[in-house]
C-alpha cells in the first residue's frame, strides 16, 4: 500500500513537475510532497498555475500541518521540509544540505522514517547531487524509488548521482513516471 | 499539562527501534543533565543525532546514549549538536519593514521599553533590532534581554564579532529592511571579521535561559522569538507561548518567525494579528489571560 509520494527536482524541475502531475488521473488522491530548488524566490505564482492543472489542491506545506490525501505540498523557500511520525510536517531553518534549503535529502529521509515501506520517492532533473542519500534511505526502509532517466532528463547530474549511489527500483523517462506511480499504488 | 513524549511514542506502537532509542536518549539527557528535548520535533532531532553518530563513528543511538551519560565532554559536544544556531542579520527584511511601520509608533510612546529576545543564538538579530531601534532614536531607553540556553552561542553574541563573508548578504538585507544608513557604519572590519559597535549592546543583557525548563524573569513590552517554535511540538509550543504571554505587558507585542503562528494554539484568541503575514501579534485585553 502506497500512502505517500515524495518528489525532488532541481534545475528544469518546474516543467518536469508540471508534466508529471498532469499525467496523473484525476481520481488519484495519494498525498504528494515536493522539494523544488528554486532559491529564495516566491513560488506562489507557480503553485497557483499548477492548481489550475490538477485535481489536487496545491499549496505550500505549513508547520504542524497534517498530511492529507488530495493535497500536493511544496516545501516553502528557505526552509527544510520534514515529515514527523504522526504524518504531519515540520519545518526547519537548519543549515543548507547539499548547498540547498529546502533539501531533497531532508524530505526523503524523514519521509522514509515516517512512512517506511508505504512510500514512493521520485527524483527528477537537476544539476547537483541532492536526493541521492535520501533515496537510499527510502529504499532501506522498504519504500520504492524512481529516478528520471538521466539520458532524457533536462539536466542529468542529479539523477545520475542517485543511480551511482544506489540502484533505484525504476529508471524511467519522465513521460512514463506518472503511469508507474499509479500502477505501484494499485490505483489504475 | 505537557504530556511526556515517551508516552506519545508508545501509544503509536512504533516498531522502529531507532525511535525507541531516541526517546530513551532524550529521557536520559533530561534525567542526568536537566536539559529537556523530549518535546522537540522528532524528525529534526533524529537527523541531528544520526549526524553525530556518523561523525563520531558510533553504531547506534544506544551507544551514543552511553557516551552521553558517562562522558561529560561528549555530552557538551552533543548539546551543541542539538542547539539551533542558524540566524542572519535582518533575516526576512520585509518583517523589519512591517515592524517599523506597525510596532515602532506604539513603542515610541513608552518612557522605557523592555524587549525579550528569546532564543537569540549568536545574536545577529539582536544587533539588527538594536540598529533599527537606534535609527528610530529609541535604543537609549530600551533594555533588551537576549537569552539562549547555549552558553557558547551567547558568548559569540556578547562579542558581536561575525565573519565578514556574510556582510554582503547582511548589508543587502539591511537596505531592504529600510535601513537609514550603511550597515558598515555600525561595525569595524578586522582580519576577515567585523566587530559591531559596543554602543549597540550597551543596553543588552545576554543571559542563559532555557525556554523549556525556566520561567518568567521580567515583564516586557515585546517578545521577539523567530524560528524557534518551529522546532517544538504542539505541547511545548503552548507551554512556551504561555511563558511569553505571562511575560508580556497588557498590550505587549509578540513577533514570531514567518512560518510560525498562533493558529491552533491555546493562545490564538488572546492576541490580535497586527501583521498576519509577518507574524506580528499584539496582546488583547483579557482578564485572567
Amino acid at each position: 500500500m502506497v500512502k505517500a509520494i515524495v518528489i525532488g527536482a532541481s534545475y528544469g524541475g518546474m516543467e518536469a513537475i508540471r508534466v508529471l502531475l498532469a499525467g496523473l488521473p484525476s481520481r488519484f488522491r495519494i498525498p504528494i510532497s515536493i522539494v523544488l530548488h528554486i532559491g529564495s524566490n516566491d513560488i506562489h505564482s507557480y503553485l497557483s498555475m499548477l492548481n489550475g492543472k490538477t485535481a489536487y489542491t496545491v499549496k505550500e506545506a505549513e508547520e504542524k500541518e497534517l498530511i492529507k490525501s488530495g493535497y500536493i505540498y511544496f516545501a516553502p523557500p528557505n526552509y527544510h521540509l520534514q515529515m514527523e511520525s504522526n504524518f504531519s510536517f515540520s519545518l526547519s531553518t537548519d543549515p543548507k544540505v547539499n548547498f540547498s534549503r529546502p533539501s531533497i535529502d531532508v524530505l526523503f529521509e524523514t519521509a522514509a522514517w515516517a512512512y517506511k515501506k508505504e512510500l514512493v520517492g521520485v527524483l527528477l532533473t537537476g544539476s547537483n547531487s541532492d536526493g541521492a542519500e535520501g533515496l537510499k534511505t527510502i529504499k532501506r526502509y522498504g519504500g520504492i524509488t524512481i529516478v528520471e532517466n538521466p539520458e532524457t532528463a533536462l539536466s542529468k547530474s542529479m539523477p545520475s548521482s542517485a543511480i551511482k549511489e544506489e540502484t533505484p527500483s525504476f529508471i524511467l523517462d519522465l513521460k512514463d513516471i506518472p503511469e508507474k506511480i499509479v500502477e505501484l499504488s494499485g490505483n489504475n | 499539562m505537557v504530556k511526556s513524549s515517551l508516552n506519545t511514542f508508545f501509544e503509536k506502537e512504533s516498531t522502529d527501534t531507532e525511535d525507541i532509542e531516541l526517546s530513551l536518549l532524550l529521557q536520559a539527557c533530561y534525567q542526568k543533565y536537566g536539559y529537556d528535548f523530549r518535546n522537540y520535533s522528532k524528525a529534526h532531532l533524529k537527523r541531528r543525532v544520526l549526524q553525530r553518530l556518523k561523525r563520531s563513528g558510533l553504531n547506534s543511538i544506544s551507544e551514543l546514549q552511553h557516551k552521553v551519560l558517562w562522558e561529560k565532554d561528549f555530552y557538551r559536544t552533543f548539546l551543541q549538536d542539538l542547539s539551533i544556531n542558524v540566524t542572519e542579520m535582518f533575516r526576512d527584511p520585509v518583517f523589519y519593514l512591517a515592524f517599523k511601520e506597525k510596532v515602532i509608533p506604539d513603542l515610541s510612546t513608552y518612557a522605557h521599553i523592555k524587549v525579550w529576545h528569546a532564543g537569540c543564538s549568536t545574536g545577529e538579530e539582536v544587533y539588527s533590532l538594536a540598529i533599527l531601534l537606534k535609527e528610530e532614536n529609541l535604543l537609549s531607553r530600551t533594555r533588551i534581554y537576549a537569552t539562549d540556553f547555549n552558553k557558547n552561542v551567547l558568548e559569540i553574541a556578547k562579542q558581536g564579532i561575525y565573519s565578514s563573508k556574510e556582510m554582503e548578504l547582511y548589508s543587502d538585507n539591511y537596505l531592504k529592511s529600510g535601513g537609514k544608513g550603511k550597515l558598515m557604519d555600525y561595525c569595524t572590519a578586522k582580519y576577515g571579521s567585523v566587530i559591531f559597535d559596543k554602543s549597540l549592546s550597551r543596553n543588552v543583557v545576554f543571559a542563559d535561559h532555557n525556554l523549556v525548563t525556566d520561567g518568567v524573569f521580567a515583564e516586557v513590552n515585546l517578545v521577539f522569538c523567530r524560528n524557534v517554535l518551529i522546532y517544538f511540538d504542539k505541547d511545548l509550543q503552548n507551554k512556551v507561548l504561555t511563558l511569553f504571554s505571562n511575560s508580556l505587558t497588557k498590550r505587549g507585542f509578540l513577533c514570531l518567525g514567518k512560518k510560525e503562528s498562533l493558529q491552533f494554539s491555546d493562545w490564538e484568541d488572546h492576541y490580535e494579528a497586527i501583521d498576519k503575514k509577518m507574524k506580528i501579534f499584539k496582546r488583547k485585553y483579557i482578564s485572567n489571560g
